[in-house]
């Protein structure tokens, strides 16, 4: 148990996906000028990726890593399809949002119409697709640590997003450089709140 | 032919300073400047062929799914270009590790196909993909530059900063560490765009 709370931890604040690896930038920088799309948003990014890791993770263990299809056969123990992961990963992500966003439209207009612009847009968002990677390199030992680090990763976005939302609403009523106005500050706040994240590199879990 | 078509994304409309697309891989992988060339040409690469196919399919994508149609054919030349790498230059390809598999995700791309293969014939499609690659790999080379002299001493890996220079040979330098932290990417970005906007008013946000 404490290891997963340990890899929960680790993925929100030491290795957060904004800070860290500049995953989920561009609508990082796009959706964070009110909290409340935000924290929609960020609602929406933590689903995803907290599914799609454990199917990604699956797929990877049984069909893709070199090897994995013995069980279907002893023969295929050479057989190495890691070179698809990209593809398998990417479709699945992209069927599943698709998949979320019918399901969403047909049950709950309400929150489709608060959620619906957002919905397509987790498909390219690199933190999405950057969790299943990372989960493939880092090798994580079962279906229930990459399930931890996909809700770990998801939940370090969002607290990135709201944060950066809450700081810009409060950055319109003060005096900016007109040349750095808008995009500019918020690209060096987002670099200043990297700095005050490296702090929780010291700790040792 | 229109010149705006390869001039524009390089100064005017480029794809990070201007239009903010396709930062996430952009500042990862600019610690050094070996990575950072690598990265431009496959982003370069892939964003005009991929631009090229799907404008040549654009006429028989069903509209409701041609999200994953197009992150397919994307999907494919990462592929390419990932294996071209790990068979050919692999120390490059583990140095930038996830961030190859990434260009598929990467905002430029899916932003030229939605705004301009879609609409357009191949051969001007594809151009419009090589210069919006190079408008980006322009920054990323840029800031790469930055951050290897000044964090490292180093470019391409080779020494430049005098040995003697440095304080443990009794010199006076000492390397800035701020540089290869991750979160200076940001702000050295953002000190770009504050160049621009000053030089460009018309960019400058109300």
């Amino acid at each position: 148990m404490q290891d997963y709370i340990n890899l929960f931890v680790k993925s929100i604040f030491v290795d957060n996906m904004v800070f860290a690896f500049f995953l989920g930038m561009c609508s990082f920088l796009a959706v964070s000028k009110s909290v409340k799309t935000a924290t929609g948003l960020g609602i929406a990014v933590v689903f995803v990726l907290a599914v799609t890791l454990p199917i990604n993770y699956l797929l990877n263990r049984y069909i893709l890593a070199p090897g994995a299809l013995v069980w279907l056969n002893p023969e295929y123990a050479t057989l190495d399809l890691s070179f698809l992961s990209f593809i398998v990963f990417i479709a699945v992500i992209a069927a599943f949002v698709q998949i979320v966003e019918m399901v969403v439209e047909k049950y709950s207009p309400t929150l489709y119409s608060s959620l619906g612009i957002f919905l397509p847009l987790i498909a390219v968002n690199c933190a999405v697709l950057g969790g299943s990677l990372f989960m493939q390199e880092r090798g994580y030992a079962n279906v229930g640590e990459a399930f931890t680090f996909g809700l770990g990763s998801g939940f370090g976005w969002m607290l990135a997003i709201v944060t950066m939302a809450a700081i810009r609403e409060k950055l319109s009523y003060s005096n900016v450089p007109k040349p750095l106005k808008g995009l500019g500050i918020s690209f060096i706040i987002t670099g200043l709140m990297g700095i005050a994240f490296m702090s929780f590199m010291g700790i040792k879990l | 032919m229109n010149k705006d078509i390869y001039r524009k994304p390089i100064f005017t409309a480029n794809p990070i300073t201007v239009l903010v697309l396709g930062i996430c891989s952009a500042l990862a992988v600019t610690v050094q400047l070996k990575g950072a060339c690598v990265m431009a040409l496959s982003v370069t690469l892939v964003t005009g062929f991929s631009s090229m196919i799907v404008s040549m399919l654009r006429n028989t994508i069903p509209n409701r799914i041609r999200i994953i149609v197009q992150l397919l054919i994307v999907a494919l030349f990462v592929i390419l270009i990932d294996q071209f790498l790990k068979a050919y230059a692999y120390d490059v390809s583990k140095q930038l590790s996830v961030y190859i598999g990434l260009i598929i995700t990467n905002c430029i791309i899916m932003g030229r196909i939605e705004a301009f293969a879609l609409g357009n014939k191949p051969i001007p499609s594809l151009i419009d993909g090589l210069a919006n690659g190079f408008g980006y790999g322009m920054i990323l080379v840029f800031i790469a530059f930055i951050r290897e002299l000044l964090g490292s001493g180093t470019l391409f890996g080779y020494q430049i900063i005098p040995q003697s220079w440095y304080v443990a040979n009794g010199g006076f330098y000492e390397n800035n560490g701020l540089m290869i932290l991750p979160p200076m990417a940001l702000i050295l970005v953002g000190c770009i765009i504050w160049i621009q906007r000053s030089v460009q008013k018309d960019l400058q946000e109300k």
